[in-house]
């Protein structure tokens, strides 16, 4: 189970190596912290750890037009954060990439994760950023290389919803 | 206190080919715009807060131009953890004019939070940026030149403005992706 889980994030990584994204912004979640880890050992990717997701927007797009392709990783709840900012990309013309892990959805034990997570793909998609999900590991890659390729080849907004039936539901315990 | 429209074409006249210049929305992109139509120049029209996180993409990816960013205090208190992302991802290149009047004067001179009891200079310090000073009059003109140029970034200067409303000078386009594209041309050049 350990070796499967960290195997979509390893086809995540390989997606970033080929396509030649060396940036990549975050405010952390659990679910993308090995893809976080693996980036970090690599002296190509500058991982740039953000204190709101809206900036992952501008730095990206501040990074596209100095030549260099990123991406931004965030929870769900951060995607309503980057509302104002994706209109940066979307007007600009400049390709945008976010890998988004999914809360409030699958077996979710925190009540305050749900709005975010059902608004998620209609915030997005009111943004004019197209939205692909990812609901099993061996498709992870498979769908983020299609979201990377339509956001760079079209010079779009794409995101993919890591989701939490895949990622597997954070449950809280006491003592 | 400093007139911004003039200080702004001032540092902007017989700028270096190693420059690229920056500005966060309203404002700050007419006072850009007042100093001539360049290609290095991109100036923001909206998604207010971006343009510190922009300059800072930018710099990252670009370490050999000098990149300045001219911006106002209601954009930089939109966005202020942002100087935080800047001063723990340094980049040497990148220095932060801020044109601080006070005010909200796109849209009727409402006060902002600088105008009580907030202090932009002390919040960049406070974030990390240890290279901040303030200054209040155009005889500082030739030290922000030097840090523009010169110094070891990211600088962020708080630049203590009149709270006048100037005249709109708009850029060559108003569809961003002319614009973008205008000024990639000028990086790859």
């Amino acid at each position: 189970m350990e070796g499967a889980i960290k195997d979509w994030r390893n086809d995540i990584y390989k997606v970033f190596k080929e396509l030649d994204i060396t940036m990549v912004s975050h405010v952390p979640d659990a679910g993308h912290t090995p893809l976080i880890n693996l980036c970090e050992k690599d002296n190509e990717i500058d991982v740039v750890t953000l204190t709101t997701e809206q900036d992952g927007v501008g730095l990206s797009c501040g990074a596209f037009a100095g030549g260099r392709k990123s991406a931004l990783l965030m929870q769900s709840s951060g995607v309503g954060n980057c509302i104002n900012a994706l209109a940066l990309p979307n007007i600009c013309r400049i390709p945008f990439l976010t890998l988004v892990s999914m809360r409030g959805e699958w077996g979710e034990f925190v009540p305050w994760q749900v709005p975010m997570g059902l608004g998620t793909p209609k915030v997005l998609e009111a943004m004019d950023v197209k939205v692909f999900r990812a609901d099993y590991k061996e498709e992870v890659g498979s769908t983020v290389d299609a979201a990377a390729r339509f956001a760079f080849n079209t010079n779009r907004s794409a995101a993919v919803l890591l989701s939490q039936k895949m990622i597997g539901a954070k449950q809280f315990k006491n003592g | 206190m400093i007139e911004r429209r003039p200080f702004v074409q001032k540092i902007l006249k017989n700028r270096k080919s190693n420059l690229r210049v920056i500005s966060g929305l309203g404002t700050s992109t007419w006072d850009l715009m007042s100093g001539g139509d360049n290609t290095g120049n991109f100036g923001f029209i909206g998604a207010m807060g971006q343009a510190i996180p922009f300059s800072l993409g930018l710099a990252m990816s670009q370490p050999n131009l000098r990149i300045l960013l001219f911006t106002g205090d209601g954009d930089t208190l939109m966005s202020l953890g942002s100087i935080a992302t800047v001063a723990n991802h340094p980049v040497s290149n990148l220095s932060i004019v801020v044109l601080d009047n006070e005010s909200y004067v796109e849209t009727g001179s409402q006060p902002t939070a600088t105008a009580g009891k907030t202090d932009l200079e002390v919040v960049a310090k406070g974030s990390g940026i240890s290279n901040s000073y303030t200054i209040t009059s155009e005889n500082d003109f030739d030290k922000v030149i030097n840090t523009i140029y010169e110094e070891e970034g990211p600088s962020l200067v708080v630049a203590k403005c009149q709270a006048k409303a100037t005249p709109l000078v708009f850029p060559h386009s108003f569809d961003g992706s002319v614009s973008i594209n205008r000024f990639m041309s000028s990086i790859k050049s």
